[in-house]
């Protein structure tokens, strides 16, 4: 603050803070506060809003714990995401490590363009470049025919398919906080690991995870997220056995109409993040600030 | 278990980098050899070699007689000791020096005894559980050593190990690591552009410039017979005059100089009617000495305790460098004045400039 007053004047200054106050008051602070207030409130039609049965209560939520379809669906949606983190994390840590340790400067410039061109895109295009791809009819199956690895054509659809998209679909935010903090692994210390005989593996273990841990945990909890809020790949990939949490958050408010139960579902989905990120930040000793970094 | 190392004409071309080109010498098995040269001369690159780093572009490298080509440096028996040390920041000091042995599947109780050992080696016992931040230069430097020398190696290759310590503490260390060696027997082939450093420690010194070898030789050999002006003007203090060799004979050569004629012994490639250069070392300069007198203008005279430096510029143009005992002081001439020297024709060496 004293900072900002140094640099920009009292005046402008002013202005910023408050800029930034109404952002978080009216963007962030606001449709979580109305979010909780649904989520509390039974469903009613309007006339009876404000009457006696409008209490708060934890109903909606209840009622999650007492239906077994969704309640399924909930935890799987909590396991796959972290699925989905753990096989972004075996993909990108390989790249992330060659191109902060071996890949010469011209071959870095290189393979960043081509991983970051496509996140020009919009999440929906590619998500459907993938449902393309995927098709039962489609490249990829008469392609695996061709080459004679299957005989009839594979149904890719459904949790396959989502991993794959998904997966694909987080790789920068992996890639990116693990690659800035292998990036600052002395090489000497890799060198002086094998000079003293550790196998690759141990090399990995011992010396390169340990001082990546920060970027790997950033990375987990960014895909983790962005993957149990995800709407559009399992909406397009996914078969009726593969549903995700979000999906019935969004039957709640758009076919049920019952914007309540959706809201609670909602609250439910977010607290078990955070719980689950702060777990694993607890987990491996790093905290919320490093991430932010 | 000390190895002897041998290079056979190992060169080595990055890209179109030209670092390293036919070098050639062996190491005996317990010897502390140094590699001595300015920075960027190649010998980081020779002491990659060694370790298995990277693979010579030519030639071999054989350690206790084996070739070592295709070997990676987890199968050599080299341990190295880096320039920046790379100790292992997230580990403790004890993990630090059992790294080598974890990695060789030793167990917890005798990796634990052995580092304990080697804490005790290097008079750090009891900083087995510190971080390696939390130690001093000079000791985060002993841990890098003892955590080489717990794998047991043949051999140890330092990279200017002492670069980054002050001038106490390097000289210190200096003595230290001589004793070390000489108590554990291992080969140590130790790199360095310090040429006091490389004169004090070692057995045998290779001097390289530019990628090449120049010399191989016992520290006062280095000294009293440089084989090339290279090693003449790098390996200590010196007064360089070039002329003409007008005569060799009985191992001395004459040169004519613009400052009249000079005898010195004939080193590498004095030839009769050749040019070449007499170099002095400032020791050897006598205020007011009446054999192969030269004259020159004196600009500072710097006290440094036990001999003050003479500066100045002989007639001819070249920087003159006397060094006169503390004892003999009173002899030192004035500076602005002009003042005459001699020296002894043993104490001077004449080479040839080609
Ligand atoms: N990996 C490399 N790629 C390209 N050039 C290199 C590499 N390593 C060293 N060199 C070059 O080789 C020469 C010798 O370097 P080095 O062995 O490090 O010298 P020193 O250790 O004597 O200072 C230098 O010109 C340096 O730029
Ligand atoms: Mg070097």
């Amino acid at each position: 603050m004293g900072e900002l007053k140094n640099r920009f004047g009292p005046g402008l200054s002013t202005i910023f803070v408050t800029l930034v106050i109404f952002w978080l008051a009216g963007m962030v602070l606001a449709p979580n506060l109305m979010m909780i207030d649904y989520a509390l409130r039974p469903n009613l039609p309007p006339q009876a809003l404000g009457g006696p049965e409008d209490t708060y209560s934890l109903a909606n939520i209840l009622y999650l714990a007492g239906e077994p379809t969704h309640r399924a669906i909930f935890f799987k949606t909590i396991w796959a995401s972290a699925l989905v983190a753990g096989v972004t994390f075996l993909v990108c840590y390989p790249i992330a490590f060659w191109l902060a340790q071996r890949a010469t400067t011209g071959q870095l410039a290189v393979a960043m363009l081509l991983i970051i061109i496509p996140f020009f895109i919009n999440e929906v295009l590619r998500t459907l470049a993938w449902f393309i791809i995927l098709a039962y009819r489609g490249p990829l199956n008469s392609a695996l025919m061709n080459i004679g690895l299957i005989d009839a054509p594979i149904r890719w659809q459904g949790d396959g398919g989502v991993l794959a998209a998904m997966v694909y679909a987080y790789i920068l935010f992996m890639l990116l906080p693990i690659y800035n903090a292998i990036e600052s692994l002395e090489k000497a210390q890799i060198e002086a690991a094998r000079d003293l005989g550790a196998p690759t593996w141990r090399i990995h273990t011992r010396v390169v995870i340990p001082h990546a841990k920060a970027g790997i945990a950033t990375g987990f909890v960014f895909t983790f997220m962005l993957a149990a809020g995800s709407y559009v790949a399992p909406a397009l990939l996914g078969s009726p056995g593969s549903r995700w949490f979000t999906e019935i958050i969004y039957n709640w408010f758009f076919e049920g109409g019952d914007w309540n139960r959706g809201a609670a579902y909602a609250l439910v989905l977010l607290v078990l993040c955070l719980a689950v990120v702060l777990v694993t930040l607890k987990l491996v000793r790093v905290n919320l600030t490093d991430v932010a970094k | 278990m000390s190895h002897s190392v041998e290079l056979a004409g190992i060169g080595m071309t990055f890209g179109t980098t030209r670092a390293v080109s036919d070098v050639t010498f062996k190491v005996a098995a317990g010897e502390f050899f140094s590699i001595l040269g300015p920075s960027g001369c190649g010998k980081t690159t020779i002491l990659r070699m060694i370790a298995g780093f990277i693979e010579p572009t030519e030639g071999r490298v054989l350690i206790g007689e084996r070739d070592m080509a295709g070997l990676g440096p987890d199968q050599r028996p080299t341990a190295m000791i880096f320039q920046s040390l790379a100790l292992f920041p997230l580990m403790s000091v004890r993990d630090n020096i059992a790294f080598g042995l974890e990695a060789r599947g030793m167990s917890r109780p005798e990796r634990r005894a052995k580092a304990d050992d080697l804490l005790r080696l290097i008079a750090l016992e009891g900083y087995g559980d510190r971080m390696s931040g939390e130690l001093s230069g000079g000791q985060r430097q002993r841990v890098a050593i003892a955590r080489a020398l717990a794998v047991e190696p043949g051999v140890l290759l330092l990279d200017e190990p002492l670069s980054a310590l002050d001038l106490k503490l390097r000289q210190h260390m200096r003595a230290e690591l001589r004793a070390l060696q000489k108590r554990t027997g291992v080969t140590f082939i130790y790199i360095t552009h310090d040429q006091s450093e490389a004169l004090a420690m070692s057995d045998r010194v290779a001097v390289m410039s530019d990628g090449l070898l120049q010399q191989v030789a016992s520290p006062r050999a280095l000294y009293d017979n440089p084989a090339t002006p290279f090693v003449a003007r790098f390996v200590g203090e010196t007064n360089a005059i070039p002329g003409r060799i007008i005569q060799v004979q009985d191992g001395h050569a004459r040169i004519d100089t613009a400052l009249g004629s000079l005898t010195g012994r004939a080193g590498h490639g004095a030839q009769a009617g050749q040019p070449g250069t007499i170099y002095i070392r400032p020791e050897a300069l006598m205020p007011g000495g009446t054999e192969n007198t030269l004259t020159a203008g004196i600009e500072r005279v710097d006290f440094e305790g036990s001999f003050a430096l003479v500066h100045g510029r002989f007639d001819g143009g070249e920087a003159l460098a006397a060094s006169i005992p503390s004892t003999r002081l009173a002899e030192a001439p004035e500076p602005g004045s002009r003042a005459s020297f001699g020296f002894a024709p043993g104490h001077a060496v004449v080479l040839g400039d080609g």
